[in-house]
């Protein structure tokens, strides 16, 4: 597809892509969205992995984050489906070409909330998924509700004070067998690109709990918060139609640093990185930091568990070599002959 | 048993008339005795002595210890709807015992379980009693198998009483038993004694017996969800996804069952060319099986009303972003869990609009066994042509009893795949397509499937608001432009599914119409109104969109009954709908109790309004 002349201006991967073959439509989400920034870490994973965009297909569910499949790939093809249903519908398409690599992008509504079931059936089943879930810990289409991420306490101007405890999906994930789980927060773009890469590289569920501030919603109005629209618009936010311009956070730490980082809500996460020799194939010990982060109330980011040895869902069916969707009849018509079989089979 | 004594003594013995091949037999037991064996094998037996014989299961949702009946129906001219007389009552359980002796018309039959130690307090049935415990005490099987086999022990007395055919009889568990020799002679040793004890201790006092005839010759014993099954499998399922519920679970568990002994890929035999995927509930099995359509594979799932309830998201989807899959509802009665294990055609208008907005679905309507199979492969076609769910609404009835049917035949076409365009179509079209773009002018649009290499083979699929080339849109023309396609392509529809059957009687002006597996009482509900000089023609619907056929039937009759089992009148309300100039010529015989319609019920509905 490329000649020598393009080649030779812009630069290529091996598979002789340009990194603006990986790009989506414009993002129309708003500006400072954390969601975007994870856009931006998937087209740069792919590139760098010379993945062809043909050979990818993206899902999502219902959401501001399942309108991100959107804003990268345009190659590839994409299904946004049902709130909560993305896993069903990708393992459904996933069969159709299992050549094919998959992609899904949800949020903490879409897979904590209605999609829990799902989220945790297509862990077991182990599809050759990267499941990301942009965490923010609230409803942002429908114009900020808790989600069933938010913190216990967490103050929102429109809804008060959240009485309930938190899902946590990198805990759920591997409580639910998922072979590859991860966290990290949208501000680390080094961060979240190094494990896409790694979650595209896995060859099965591949869960990516992304932590992704909302700049609109997730506010509340006595913070001590970095943006002046903060306060300006505390009354607007029940019927907002102005979204105010805002910096995404953005943050760079080493492996084993612990890291306070501020929302623009004012709140205050600490991200702690895993260590450099951690170990992620023992499942009891990734358990046991996740709940240890958890009693400091800190957010563990990095590549929490990986199991690479579990057969995923398309070797457990024994698929055979080519696509299933470009099956000839005669490979999938039984021949005429096993009719009458068939009838004396019956009585 | 001094009562016994007497009732004996009152009826004559001999001078009876005979009642030849023309009679109900319905054994009352309790569910998870075993008696499913013997109820198949008394079945089996007749049809191969080439009586026409139904079978009908009437059980609990239940897995041990509650009331269950089988019906069983033999007549020589094939009426085989179930019916409201019964003349042999077999009585294994106590707690249904009174009941079903009154159930018995009168000069009908009582074989009981001796043990059942109830008074008889009617003298007008023969009363045969049968020491069930003693017979199966002495056959010397294994104390576990004991209460299995003690349902032998009516077999063989029906047997020996009515001559059925012990080597009929043979067969039948030889089939059931797959050939197993343990069992098999385990269960006819049983069957044999308790023969042999009835010949030389049971004078026979009814005049019901069975005859050899040669009517079952061309027909093969099956039910509608193996069917179904085997159907799918012809037209080349690739994906079922599915979650159990009764009474679609066997249909599932066929392909299960199936698929590895018909499907060997000619190519790589080691590998599999399909997926059968048990989903965590109906909500995924849909949605797995709409991902699978979309992504080019033949998909479908299978479930009842309950199941379906949570399809509607996904089916609305599938209908909107036109994405073929097959989806099977065996009926149960409903609303709500209703009642599991009995059967109804109340899912009619719910499937018809199913999915929120303007939503009208393709359903197939399969009339028989056979045609279930038919309708399995057929619904592929129609599916991927029309881009399109399609519903097949089979039912219990269909789904889960043995009935005689016509052999299944091979397909008579090869696969219609539908507007598909792979990496050689874009490169003649140089990349300019539409997803959404009526090109043909039928309402169909042309599709790409994931795994297409070409550079513009790519689009986004979704639920949400669309232009002709899925680029997401809220523009008022865009949508409105859209929702008409999607009409015209449901009129599309109409040249696509199968016509309906229709039986003419000359002279007749009155119609009935019809759908699913109140076939049979209908066939002999108009036998019986010809008797009475009434004449009537039967349409037999087989799918909806109604076609023309339908339009010139209605406008053709001065008067037509529509006969189904629920309580709406729901293909009623469907036809008034279409053709509201003929509204007042259309008359509603709709009921539902559970139990399949009886002919007599139709007669009786049409003769009321009719005289």
């Amino acid at each position: 597809m490329t000649d020598q002349m393009t080649t030779s201006r812009l630069q290529v991967n091996l598979v002789g892509l340009t990194k603006s073959d990986y790009r989506g439509s414009s993002s129309t989400l708003c500006q400072g969205c954390g969601h975007n920034s994870i856009s931006s870490q998937i087209i740069a994973a792919c590139y760098e992995l010379d993945i062809v965009p043909e050979n990818v297909i993206k899902f999502s569910g219902i959401g501001c984050s399942s309108k991100s499949p959107f804003y990268f790939l345009n190659r590839s093809f994409g299904f946004n489906g049902l709130h909560g249903r993305m896993p069903s519908l990708a393992t459904g398409a996933l069969f159709s070409d299992h050549t094919l690599k998959g992609i899904g992008v949800s949020g903490d509504g879409d897979t904590a909330s209605i999609g829990m079931g799902q989220f945790k059936h297509v862990l077991r089943r182990n599809l050759r998924l990267v499941y990301i879930v942009e965490n923010n810990g609230v409803y942002g289409l429908t114009k900020g509700q808790f989600s069933a991420t938010a913190e216990e306490g967490l103050y929102l101007k429109s809804q008060g004070t959240n009485p309930y405890l938190p899902v946590d999906i990198a805990w759920e994930a591997l409580v639910g067998n998922a072979t590859f789980v991860a966290r990290s927060f949208a501000g680390d773009p080094k961060q979240v690109k190094e494990l896409i890469k790694a979650a595209f590289s896995h060859d099965g569920i591949a869960v990516l709990d992304i932590i992704s501030p909302c700049v609109t919603f997730n506010n509340k109005d006595d913070a001590v918060h970095s943006y002046a629209w903060g306060k300006e618009h505390e009354v607007a936010l029940h019927e907002l139609s102005y979204v105010p311009m805002a910096e995404e956070i953005m943050v760079d730490y080493e492996e084993g640093e612990a890291k306070e980082v501020t929302m623009h809500d004012g709140s205050k996460v600490i991200l702690k990185k895993l260590e450099r020799d951690y170990d992620p194939t023992n499942r009891a010990h990734a358990m046991r930091i996740l709940e240890e982060a958890n009693a400091k109330s800190w957010l563990l980011t990095g590549l929490i568990y990986i199991n690479p040895h579990q057969m995923s869902l398309m070797d457990i069916y024994n698929i055979t070599e080519t696509a299933l969707n470009r099956l000839p009849e005669r490979r999938i018509r039984p021949a005429r002959e096993t009719m009458q079989r068939v009838n004396e089979m019956m009585f | 048993m001094a009562v016994l004594q007497e009732i004996q003594e009152a009826v004559p013995v001999t001078e009876q008339r005979q009642v030849v091949n023309d009679f109900s037999i319905t054994v009352g037991t309790v569910n998870g005795s075993g008696s499913q064996t013997s109820n198949l094998t008394i079945l089996r037996a007749l049809f191969k002595m080439g009586i026409p014989v139904s079978g009908k299961n009437l059980f609990p949702s239940n897995i041990q210890g509650l009331p269950t009946w089988y019906t069983i129906r033999i007549n020589k001219d094939g009426f085989l709807a179930r019916k409201d007389e019964n003349e042999i009552m077999v009585a294994m359980n106590p707690a249904t015992f009174a009941s079903d002796l009154a159930g018995v018309v009168p000069g009908g039959v009582f074989f009981y379980a001796d043990d059942i130690n109830l008074p008889i307090d009617r003298q007008d049935v023969v009363p045969y009693p049968m020491p069930v415990k003693r017979l199966v005490r002495e056959s010397n099987a294994p104390s576990n198998l004991r209460d299995y086999i003690a349902n032998m022990v009516y077999v063989g007395i029906l047997a020996q009483l009515l001559e059925i055919d012990l080597d009929k009889i043979f067969q039948a568990l030889n089939f059931h038993f797959k050939s197993n020799p343990k069992p098999v002679d385990l269960n006819f040793g049983v069957v044999k004694a308790a023969y042999d004890w009835a010949e030389q201790n049971i004078t026979k006092r009814d005049p019901y017996r069975v005859e050899a005839m040669d009517a079952t010759r061309d027909c093969i014993m099956a039910d509608g969800n193996t069917a179904a099954a085997l159907g799918a499998i012809y037209g080349g399922v690739q994906f079922a996804a599915w979650y159990p519920i009764t009474p679609a679970t066997s249909l599932a568990e066929a392909l299960q069952e199936y698929l590895p002994l018909l499907r060997k890929d000619p190519e790589h035999p080691d590998r599999n060319t399909y997926v059968v995927i048990q989903a965590e509930d109906e909500l995924a099995a849909i949605g797995q099986a709409v991902g699978a359509g979309w992504g080019g594979l033949r998909s479908m799932t299978s479930t009842s009303g309950p199941g379906l309830s949570l399809m509607a998201e996904y089916a609305g989807l599938a209908y909107f972003a036109e994405i073929p899959l097959v989806i099977w509802d065996v009926q149960r009665v409903g609303p709500s869990t209703g009642l599991p294990t009995r059967t109804a055609q109340g899912d009619l208008t719910f499937v018809y609009f199913i999915g929120h907005g303007d939503t009208q679905q393709v359903i197939l309507l399969p009339g028989s066994v056979n045609e279930c199979f038919e309708f399995g492969w057929r619904a592929f076609d129609i599916g991927e042509q029309l881009q399109m769910p399609v519903f097949v609404l089979s039912d219990l009835d269909f789904g889960m009893n043995q009935w005689m049917t016509e052999p299944f035949e091979y397909p008579n076409q090869a696969m219609q795949r539908g507007k598909v365009l792979w990496e050689g179509d874009l490169n003649r079209l140089n990349g300019q397509w539409a997803r959404y773009m009526d090109v043909d002018g039928d309402g169909i649009p042309y599709r790409t499937l994931p795994g297409n290499r070409h550079p513009r083979a790519a689009y986004f699929g979704r639920g949400t608001g669309h232009d002709e080339y899925a680029n997401y849109s809220e523009d008022p023309k865009d949508w409105h432009d859209l929702l008409e396609r999607l009409k015209k392509k449901y009129h599309t529809a109409r040249q696509h599914v199968p016509k309906p059957i229709i039986e003419s009687t000359p002279g007749a002006e009155i119609g009935i119409v019809a759908f699913g597996s109140t076939r049979l009482a209908i066939e002999e509900a108009r036998h019986q109104l010809a008797e009475r000089g009434i004449k009537t023609d039967y349409l037999r619907l087989r799918a909806i969109p109604f076609t023309d056929e339908m339009a010139s039937f209605v406008e053709n009759h001065s008067c037509i009954y529509v006969v189904e089992m629920n309580r709406d009148g729901q293909l009623h309300q469907l036809l008034k709908m279409e053709y509201p100039q003929y509204a007042t010529k259309l008359a509603s015989i709709a009921y539902t109790d559970g139990l399949p319609l009886t002919a007599r019920f139709i007669r009786e509905s049409i003769l009321s309004q009719e005289v």
